[in-house]
């Protein structure tokens, strides 16, 4: 994991000061709402509807153990008991006082967290694979080009008053991409060149929130040491000509749309022929000096498949049920990688207590070499666990409701918070994810079902990606009242050939909440009658259409 | 007399700025800084005047002056609403592409919060928002000790340091 030097110890310590004499300031009456509004964004501090929100960037969804015992200790201190992960791999506080939010800030630097950047019309967190490092089929581990990028775009001049957010995403699995690299601003996707070298394919415009596009290549294999000066090329084309006066048309998809990628991407080529060779022209020696900080734990060697780990999967179905679902496949014999989900019936998706935090933390100490990943599917990953551990750490995380073997299942569901926490909210999601959780709480039947996403957003910003789930769901303002529209068909998919990743189509008119989990029970019918032997759902779909769960779900009652 | 902070000082503005409106007629002789569409559309008649300077909108491109930009002695760039980050663009195009060593000046609804990027950009001169400039807008310059990237300020990127 990264480490900070000096350098970067005093960028964020200052950061801190800052926002301190900001605050003070604000408190004091010499900053308006407004100009504060500013500031405070940039700071990942919203006012909520209930109370500020305070977002603390998790890079690429790294955390090590002290820093996770540390946001135990400061939502116990300052908030209400938990905390949040978010779909964006960061943790969010739900109720901090404003005035506390300068101590909250330097605790956290005191751990090497920051919250900058976490939200305003700037370049956001960068995320990637939450398996990055861990598995065999990568390029190369994506995480220290993610750290190059963060550093980079950390207070880039330039670009803190964007038209609108940024994101970037990074893949570097051929043809799987966890990231959902094609639905963010900047997909930057690793491959090899002929030589066999790094380098990157780099795709822009993709996008979710109220037009959801899927990225266009602009760029094939972009040089290893040209990433950032091609990066500011792209924003400097965004910052200069995206659109200002409509915040729904503000996002890079729509300039690239307009502009045609071709267009787009000549563009581009233009500003980045004058800036090529600038400072910012990467070295290998950076290059490396951020490699050597994601380098192998001390793996021992081990066989896969040890007697304990086969004993228990024999002895145990519940287990076996668990490994099946909630584990993968490591690169190194005798590990597996282990998700942590945070989807217990009862508590909205991404919410962890104090006490679960700590019991993370413990978690990673003893298992996984003192080191979490946050998924963008808000749940948590041990990369790096021992097959003769996983009995015991089975046991330890099922009691504290870590071990729910719905993994990718359709209860493993996406959810923003919705109308409970958020001020932007059409409606309540939480309610909704429970409400199918509950109807669908039988284990067996939902592994018939098999794999299916299910995600939910209370709005058209899209927070809970309903654009990319197989089901998606999205919350309504009609006359007032709270409704959902339902998609079918999303996918946040492979990269290659391009194709796998693909939005929604919109079924029909939109439900009341009350019947939602009906619906859905509608849904899966018709594809348990359709489906062929090997069909998930989304296969199913994509063979019969939208036809006929149209029908079924919209047919006059008898 | 408006005050300016420049070159890390507060001074007196001797420049005045004119909208596209006040250059319908004729453009008065004295330090005047005119819009740069008013510039590209009166090039002839006022290429000669060495007391003119130009300033930008977020919409201007200074692709279309060109190397001409070094004649100006102060160019100004509008920033009309502070989240309106086009002018940071167009400020380090002027100072980094053009090699412009002029007064490089940010106006409109500047800030004290905004400085620090804005002189990253290469900016050296502020109109800041005449109730809000005093001493300790000064003071924000030295916000930031170390930054990761270059910029328009001759500070290399900190990687080379490392
Ligand atoms: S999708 Fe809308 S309701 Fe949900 S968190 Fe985002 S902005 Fe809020």
């Amino acid at each position: 994991m990264y480490k900070y030097d000096e350098h970067d110890q005093t960028i964020v310590n200052e950061r801190v000061r800052q926002f301190k004499g900001q605050t003070d300031r604000y408190l004091k009456g010499e900053l308006s709402d407004e100009e504060f509004l500013a500031l405070r964004l940039q700071n990942g501090l919203y006012i909520q509807r209930l109370a500020p929100m305070l977002r603390i960037a998790v890079p690429y969804g790294m955390l090590n153990s002290t820093q996770v015992r540390k946001l135990a200790e400061l939502c116990r201190k300052y908030d209400k008991g938990y905390a949040h992960f978010t779909t964006r791999q960061n943790v969010q506080f739900n109720w901090p006082k404003l005035e506390d939010v300068p101590s909250i800030l330097s605790e956290l630097a005191s751990v090497e967290m920051h919250a900058i950047q976490t939200s305003g019309n700037c370049i956001r967190n960068t995320t990637t694979d939450q398996f990055a490092g861990a598995i065999a089929d990568e390029v190369t581990d994506p995480r220290p080009y993610c750290e190059i990028i963060r550093q980079w775009s950390t207070f880039h001049p330039e670009f803190a008053f964007l038209p609108r957010k940024f994101k970037i995403a990074v893949n570097s699995v051929p043809n799987n991409d966890r990231a959902a690299t094609l639905v963010h601003d900047i997909g930057v996707q690793l491959v090899k060149d002929a030589n066999g070298n790094v380098s990157y394919d780099i795709y822009a415009g993709g996008g979710l929130g109220r037009t959801p596009m899927v990225a266009s290549l602009i760029r094939k294999q972009l040089p290893e040491l040209d990433l950032l000066t091609y990066l500011e090329a792209i924003l400097r084309v965004y910052n200069r000509y995206g659109r200002r006066d409509n915040k729904y048309k503000a996002r890079i998809k729509i300039l690239v749309k307009a502009m045609t990628p071709e267009v787009f991407a000549a563009k581009v080529d233009e500003e980045w022929a004058h800036i090529k060779a600038s400072s910012n022209r990467l070295t290998s020696a950076e290059i490396s000096r951020v490699k050597a900080f994601f380098v192998d734990p001390a793996y021992e060697t081990l066989d896969n498949n040890p007697a304990e780990l086969t004993a228990a999967l024999a002895n145990n179905k519940a287990f076996s049920r668990w490994y099946e679902r909630n584990t993968d496949t490591h690169k190194k014999p005798g590990y597996r990688l282990v998700t942590l989900t945070m989807k217990k019936l009862g508590t909205p998706p991404g919410d962890v207590s104090d006490r679960q935090l700590e019991a993370i933390a413990e978690l990673a100490d003893q298992y996984s070499f003192g080191e979490v990943r946050v998924t963008h599917n808000q749940n948590v990953v041990l990369a790096d666990v021992k097959q003769s551990d996983l009995f015991a750490l089975w046991e330890k995380a099922y009691e504290q409701g870590f071990a729910t073997p719905v993994l990718g299942m359709l209860t493993d569901i996406i959810c923003c918070p919705g109308g409970d926490y958020c001020s932007l909210a059409n409606a309540k999601s939480i309610p909704v994810a429970e409400q199918i959780q509950a109807k669908f709480d039988d284990l067996d039947y939902v592994y018939d079902i098999g794999e299916l996403e299910l995600n939910i957003s209370g709005c058209m910003n899209a927070c809970g990606h309903h654009h990319v789930g197989h089901i998606g769901i999205l919350g309504v303002d009609k006359k007032g009242a709270e409704f959902y529209q339902v998609s079918l068909g999303g996918s946040s998919g492979k990269i290659a050939g391009h194709t796998d990743t693909d939005i929604g189509k919109i079924l029909g008119p939109s439900f009341a909440r009350a019947d939602m989990p009906e619906v859905i029970e509608k849904l899966i019918t018709v594809y348990t009658e359709n489906r062929t032997e090997e069909e998930l759902f989304i296969d199913t779909y994509r063979r019969i259409g939208i036809d006929p769960f149209k029908e079924r779900v919209y047919a006059p009652a008898h | 007399m408006r005050q300016l902070i420049k070159d890390n000082q507060i001074i007196s503005d001797t420049w005045t700025i004119l909208t596209k409106e006040e250059c319908a007629e004729t453009i008065p002789a004295g330090n005047v800084l005119v819009p740069v569409k008013v510039w590209l559309a009166n090039h002839e008649a006022l290429v000669n005047r060495q007391d003119i300077g130009i300033w930008f909108e977020g919409d201007d491109e200074p692709e279309k002056i060109g190397a001409e930009l070094t004649r100006f002695p102060v160019i100004a760039v509008n920033f009309p609403k502070f989240a309106d980050g086009r002018g940071y663009s167009i400020a380090r195009l002027i100072k980094e592409r053009y090699q412009f060593t002029g007064e490089l000046r940010a106006i409109g609804d500047v800030l004290r919060d905004q400085l620090y990027f804005l002189q990253r950009c290469g900016f050296n001169s502020f109109q800041v928002r005449a109730d809000r400039i005093d001493e300790s807008a000064i003071e924000s310059f030295k916000d930031f000790s170390t930054v990761y990237q270059a910029a328009a300020d001759e500070t290399p990127a900190l990687f080379h340091k490392r």
